[in-house]
């Protein structure tokens, strides 16, 4: 991700292919308006701007995988409303938290918390987070 | 009107207020919520990757206890109602893409052998939409203590309103609280941030980052001088009213505010008892500011 340009050449199709499919979106619509970025409530958190992410995707770039921007994505559907081009980014975000979980990677388990934390959550809390950041 | 209602986990638990005054303003409108009789968890997220389809089974199933609720003579129609803005889009979305693809439609069928197969018809409606369908002017006759000179902001947050395809509202310009809580004679005060981002799901690992985002609504409410904010989702519920120990170490000068369901709000205007409307259990507690106002 230090780099400062990429191309896109035939090795990089199959990770874009993987994306698409589990996405179901056709990145390739996005024209980089960064209209998703503005919305996104939680840029500051993240090391790529959602629009990035999905220039990383159109392009190929696997590094797409490392970045911390999926796992900050709460999936609010921001971006989704705000979309010229009618892509689903948060689609797109959970295609490549899905390709990072399916290695049996977590990104949080519950036996980080003290008991106290736990007890206080509400099960919806709960249940969402590890849907979305454990194997 | 007897509709089968789906709760959710939550609002048998932490949000059992939103529950009870839930259950018991409806029946002052004269409508019947009746609980499934068994029920499971929705799953509370819906499954986005296109070949998830196993996740679509815990909400399916649900949906197929309401076929069986009408096959029982429990209820006469095929409709299923939700408070919770997480197990209402879950629901929804698992029906519609179970509906719009019949491979998936099957592989759900195969994968629950034990259950009668699932019709796909089962109509899923958010309790905001009966509400509206119902007329507001309808509504306001059965307000006995109009909330007059209480002043409140609606919170939609995410789910309600977005993804576009199963909103309950206009995603870009929500109403429906608005005018129900004007319906209840409030003073309404509309906020920018009145479908941003609570935090969410965060608040298990990043609860700084909850905290952050949810004091970013409170502060604008607080702005507009509101007395309470008015939400319509339990984990919204718990970022925005329990995480302002939080906001409070972030932000040393912000002032707590209290967050209640809109139900509760109802049930206060319908005239009804504390049972109902179940303030007991908000925390911060809007009874100072309730009676200040003279509605308690």
């Amino acid at each position: 991700m230090s780099k400062l340009y990429y191309t896109y050449g035939p090795e990089n199709a199959s990770f874009k292919a993987k994306v698409e499919e589990l996405s179901g979106e056709n990145i390739d619509l996005c024209f980089q308006c960064g209209a998703c970025s503005s919305g996104c409530p939680l840029t500051e958190e993240m090391d790529l701007l959602p629009s990035t992410v999905i220039r990383h995707a159109q392009l190929g770039v696997e590094e797409a995988l490392e970045s911390k921007t999926p796992w900050v994505c709460i999936t609010c559907f921001d971006c989704e409303i705000r979309c010229p081009r009618g892509i689903d980014i948060a689609n797109v975000m959970e295609a490549l938290r899905q390709m990072v979980l399916r290695t049996k990677y977590d990104r949080f388990t519950l036996d980080q918390l003290t008991p106290e934390e736990l007890r206080e959550l509400p099960q919806i809390a709960i249940i969402s987070n590890q849907r979305k950041l454990s194997a | 009107m007897k509709i089968p209602y789906y709760p959710g986990c939550t609002l048998k638990t932490n949000a059992r207020n939103f529950d009870v005054s839930t259950v018991a303003s409806a029946k002052a409108l004269g409508i019947e919520l009746v609980e499934l009789p068994r029920w499971n968890c929705c799953g509370t997220v819906h499954a986005l990757a296109k070949d998830d389809v196993m996740h679509y089974l815990a909400p399916i199933r649900n949906l197929i206890r309401v076929e069986q609720m009408k096959e029982e003579g429990l209820t006469d129609m095929k409709k299923v109602v939700t408070q919770c803005a997480m197990c209402y889009n879950t629901l929804k979305r698992a029906n519609a893409a179970a509906n719009e693809d019949q491979e998936k439609m099957e592989k759900i069928r195969n994968n629950m052998e034990k259950e009668p197969e699932y019709s796909g018809r089962v109509e899923v409606v958010h309790f905001l939409e009966i509400l509206e369908k119902g007329g507001w002017e309808e509504l306001a006759r059965v307000v006995k203590k109009p909330l007059a000179d209480l002043r409140v902001v609606p919170y939609y947050g995410c789910l309600l309103l977005r993804p576009r395809e199963f909103s309950i509202d206009d995603p870009d310009n929500p109403r429906v609280l608005k005018d129900l809580l004007e319906a209840l004679g409030a003073e309404v005060v509309d906020i920018p941030f009145k479908a941003k981002c609570c935090g969410a799901y965060h608040t298990v690992h990043l609860k700084e980052v909850t905290a952050e985002l949810s004091h970013r609504v409170l502060a604008q409410a607080a702005e507009a001088g509101a007395d309470m904010l008015v939400t319509a989702c339990p984990l919204c519920e718990f970022n925005l009213a329990r995480r302002q120990g939080e906001m409070r170490k972030m932000h040393p000068s912000f002032e707590s505010i209290p967050v209640v369901y809109y139900s509760q709000l109802m049930a206060l205007a319908f005239g009804l008892d504390e049972e109902a409307t179940a303030f007991q259990e908000n925390d911060p507690d809007p009874m100072p500011v309730l009676v200040e106002r003279g509605l308690i």
